[in-house]
This record gives C-alpha cells, structure tokens and sequence, in this order.
C-alpha cells in the first residue's frame, strides 16, 4: 500500500445500524462525507477516532495503522493522531479558552522550543478571547476555539463532524475562513462531515456520498455535484453544476463582483472578501439557468454564457427535463419544462445561450 | 479531660476513613459508572448493603474477620503483634467498609452525571486515560466529591452499632462520641451525655445544610 493514501476499511454494528465503508482515500486535501442525517457519517468519524467499536476493518493514515482486525491492532484513541472536532465542541467548562488550547498544546507538542500555540491564537484571532470563560463565547467563537484547539494535537488527519451545524447563517460566513485557511495551511488530510451543499462546494476537493451506512458515490466535487441529482434515499439534491473562475474585478458602484470563466464573464453580488485573481466555486442550481436559441438583448439577465446542449435528461418530475451544456471551462444544468424544450426543438450539438440571474447568487 | 479525647478520636477516625474511602472508593465508583459489565447490580448491591444491615450483623462479621484465627486477622497479628478487635485500626477498617455507600454512591452519580463527551474530547486531545482522569474527570466532579467526603465524614462521626461490637470503650483507642454518650446516659451523667449530643446535633445538621445548599447551587448551574 501508498504511504500517500489514507486507508478506510470500516465494518461495524451499532445498536443495529450497520456500517459498512471499504475506500482508499488521497493523503491530503478535504474530503466531504456527505449523507442525509442517519446515514453514518458521524458514526465513520468516531470509528477512526476509536470511539466506536469496530468489528473488523483496516484503518491507515499513511504508513501508520492505527486498526486492523486481522492482526489485533487497535491503538486507543489518545494515540491515534488523529484529531476529532466534536459538533457540541466539547470544550473543558472547567478551564478558560487559554487552558483549553494550552491543555491540548501540552499533550501535542513535541519540543518545547515549538510555537504552534502562537501560530494559532494569531491565524484564529484568539488573542481577545484567551482569557475569557468558554460560557462566555458566541456560537461561533466556540467552533474557532474548538477548532485551534484541535489543531494544537498537531493531529496526522483531522475529523470534522459538522463544525458548523449548530450555527445561523451570518456565524457560518464567520467560521467558513478559518476552515479554509485551516485546509490551506496544515497539509493533513481533513475528512468533514457535513449535510450542506453550500459548505461542500466551497471546501471540499472530493465527495464521499453515505447513505445507510454504505458508500453510494465517491468522486471529485465537481464530478458528484454534476452527475447527483437526488440522494439514494430520495431526499432532493438539487441538480445543480460546479463551475470554477477566477475573480477578475470588483464593481463597488454596482455592487457586483466578475467573475472569468475562461473568457466569459459572470456578474454575481459583490464579495470583496475574495481577492481578485483568487479562484471561486459557484453551485449554480439547475433551476436557476434559462436558455435562448439567440442571443437575446434588453434583457434584465447578466449572464449570457455561449453554450453548446450535450445532453438532454428526463427531470425527476415528468413536466421536466435537465438540459446539461457545455460552456466554456465547465458545464451548466439548466431545469426546463418538457414544453419549452419541444416548442424551441431543443437537440443535442445544438448552440444556444445560458442565461443565469445574478440574483441566484444572493446568500 | 476524658469526652475531649473522644471528640478527638471520632475527629482521627472519620478523617482516616474518609481519606481511604477517597482511595478505594473512586476507581470502584468510577467504574460502576462506566463499566458494561453484567456484574455492575451485583456490585452495586455489595456497595450498598451497609445502608440496610444492623449495624450488629456487620460489626459481628467483623469481629470474626479480626479474630486471629481468621485470614486477616492471624496476618495482623503475625504482622504488627497487635490484634485487630478493639483497636483503632480494626475500627478504621470497621468504618471503611459500614461508611462505603457514603463515598462510592455520590461519587458514582456525580460520574454518571458527566457522562462520557468531556473524557472523549481529552482523549481526542491526546490525554491518556488516568490522565484525562485526572485533569478532566475530577475537576468537573469536585462537587461530587465534596459531597461524598462530607457524608462519609459525617456518616463515620454518627456510627455506633458498629464501633461498640468491634471497638468497645477503650479511652483514647475506641472510645468515640457515640460511645460515650451512651456510657454516660447509663452512668446517669446527663451533663455530658447532653453536651456530646448537642455537639453531634449542630455537627449533622450544619453538614447536611452544606450538602443541600451547595447541590442546590450545582443544579442551579447546571441548568
């Protein structure tokens, strides 16, 4: 086996649910396990972590074997390397935010000259919270805190169970940076449990698709995102594609940021916390593309990307069809009645143009 | 004066037994509070028969224990040359097992209480088990100890049934409070019969408002 792979062999029985995952993962980058809720995804972090029984299986991060029935290794979990970000967070009530990051520092550290304690309070923004009471924090000052504290295991893989679940939407755009810097700036593997799409797209290199305790779909984001429209289950996945762009401008008049996709430009509400030439992700949901056989003028839409038709589907509803395009540097979906498609006898090889309103992006 | 050396006594005695209890007590409650095993009632049911029996019927079994014919009792002697019956040490082990619900019960609950998401989360964070213990457990159970210390203190300072079948009345070696109330009501000296009790009586009711009153809190913030 590669030293540069992470080997997750997992077969267990819990209260009668039934876990059963068998993938040899990249070292390095995010891998979204992504389910409906119940379908094992929490339950797969604490079998790695060794807080859940496993029966038999083979769990390697690299060249370490921390499980492995066949030959009776199971190394207990305070020796596994292998940092477990709880969704509660878990932080000690009995010690201020400074102890909790120090008690985990103490036990990571290998040398004493090492200053990863520092390295974190500044890259979290911590300094004002260190001697604050770990009641006193905001949701989102929680998830921060839990997350350096973490990291200070000086972890070889890190498990993420929901990090954001618990909070709104305005504390989950407070968080999303220090997740991103976090995959950025420690290269270790990071599996993150999540049921949100938004938060997949925007972090994750490759998705595993768990549904009932079994690997349904396992792939690049851009590969599951595209190809996934309802979960095994029947629980709605919004058919939607991933393009990626870079950003070339920002319009603060207007309050629209461009984004280049290869020569097209797309015009989406202003984000400056982007920097220009920084890459993007856009999920654009397949109901929110149109399509016109010309290019149509006086038209209150912003974003006429040329598009050729490679594809035409059945929808899950029968008034429907999912119309797939290519455009440049990517694909579209574009969700159309089964009358549209017809009335402007749509066909395959077809040039048309994706109409996609800038309003869609609005979060 | 002589009751001042059975204040003193009762004082070493629940203090000796409240600090073994600790010792013994915590890994056996702690382990009722997380083991799976089939053996937990059983164990369980062993902890807490001292709440139920006659005091007589294990001070009797104590006794039996102690005699130098016994196990314990002929090492004790082979060992020191002292006998275990109606010595201080016999009444320290007399009152560690009569006192052990006192200690393990508070204990057990404060641990069950806490339950188990803190001590993953130390592990996760690389501490070892006794270590987790240690810096994590017992920290966020201090309650539950305080609690267990006092009751077991307390519970000791109170016994009699058992201290009078396996101490006796020997000044300065097993004469406690209890014993000595109850000698000086037989010999009719009320005067000190009532000073000793009005003692012991402020004595429990303080303890047990500071038990009630701290719990109260703990609930309060808890919640």
């Amino acid at each position: 086996m590669s030293d540069k792979s992470l080997r997750i062999k997992i077969s267990l029985t819990l209260d009668g649910f039934e876990l059963d995952v068998d993938e040899t993962l990249p070292f390095g980058g995010v891998t979204a396990i992504f389910g409906p809720s119940g379908s094992g995804k929490s339950t797969l972090l604490r079998a790695i972590a060794g807080f859940a029984p496993v029966q038999k299986g083979l769990i390697a991060a690299g060249a370490r074997t921390i499980f492995d029935s066949s030959t009776n290794i199971a190394t207990p979990p305070h020796e596994r390397s292998v940092g477990l970000m709880f969704q509660d967070t878990r932080l000690f009530p009995h010690l201020n935010v400074m102890g909790n990051l120090a008690f985990a520092d103490k036990r990571g550290a290998s040398t004493t000259s090492d200053s990863l304690l520092e390295d974190i309070v500044e890259r979290f923004d911590l300094q004002d919270l260190l001697a604050r009471d770990v009641g006193a924090l905001s949701g989102g000052e929680r998830q921060r805190v839990a997350l350096a504290r973490t990291l200070l295991t000086r972890p070889q893989l890190l498990l993420l169970d929901e990090p954001l679940a618990a909070l709104d939407m305005a504390r989950k755009k407070e968080i999303l940076p220090y997740l991103e810097m976090t995959s950025r700036a420690f290269s270790i593997p990071i599996l993150y449990v999540t049921h949100d799409i938004d938060e997949v797209c925007l972090l994750a290199d490759r998705i595993l698709v768990l549904n009932r305790g079994r690997v349904t779909a396992i792939g690049s984001t851009q590969e599951i995102v595209n190809s996934l429209d309802l979960l095994p289950n029947g629980d709605p996945f919004e058919p939607a594609a991933l393009i990626e762009g870079r950003v070339y401008a920002h319009d603060e008049r207007l309050q629209l940021t461009d984004i280049l996709l290869g020569r097209e430009r797309f015009r989406l509400p202003l984000n400056i916390s982007v920097a220009k030439g920084a890459p993007v992700r856009l999920r654009v949901l397949a109901r929110d593309v149109a399509i016109a056989k010309s290019r149509p003028a006086d038209l209150s839409i912003r974003n006429i990307l040329p598009a050729e038709i490679s594809r035409i589907e059945d929808g899950a509803q029968p008034a429907f069809a999912t119309v797939m395009l290519t455009i440049e540097g990517g694909m579209l979906r574009a969700r159309l009645t089964r009358a549209a498609v017809e009335e402007l006898n749509l066909q395959v090889g077809d040039h048309v143009f994706a109409l996609v309103k800038s309003a869609a992006f609005e979060r | 004066m002589l009751e001042f050396s059975a204040i003193l006594l009762t004082l070493r005695l629940a203090l000796a037994t409240t600090i073994i209890l600790l010792i013994i007590g915590t890994p056996l409650a702690w382990w009722l509070a997380t083991t799976k095993s089939r053996a937990k009632p059983i164990v369980e049911a062993a902890t807490a028969m001292p709440l139920v029996l006659p005091p007589t019927v294990l001070g009797f079994y104590m006794l039996i224990l102690f005699n130098p014919d016994s196990l314990l009792g002929g090492f004790w002697v082979n060992a020191t040359g002292d006998t275990l019956a109606f010595s201080f040490t016999g009444l320290v082990i007399a009152s560690v097992v009569y006192s052990l619900p006192f200690m393990v019960q508070p204990l057990q609950s404060a641990f069950e209480t806490m339950g188990k998401t803190y001590m993953e989360a130390a592990a996760s964070l690389r501490a070892s088990p006794l270590d987790a213990f240690l810096t994590v457990a017992a920290p966020l159970s201090l309650r539950g100890f305080i609690t267990a210390s006092i009751l077991t203190f307390a519970h000791t300072v109170g016994e009699f049934g058992v201290v009078l079948m396996v101490g006796g009345n020997i000044p300065g070696q097993t004469r406690v409070i209890s014993i000595a109330i109850y000698e000086n009501v037989e010999t009719l000296n009320y005067a000190q019969a009532h000073f000793l009790s009005v003692i012991l009586l402020a004595f429990s009711f303080f303890v047990l408002f500071f038990v009630y009153s701290t719990n109260r809190q703990s609930r309060v913030h808890v919640g």
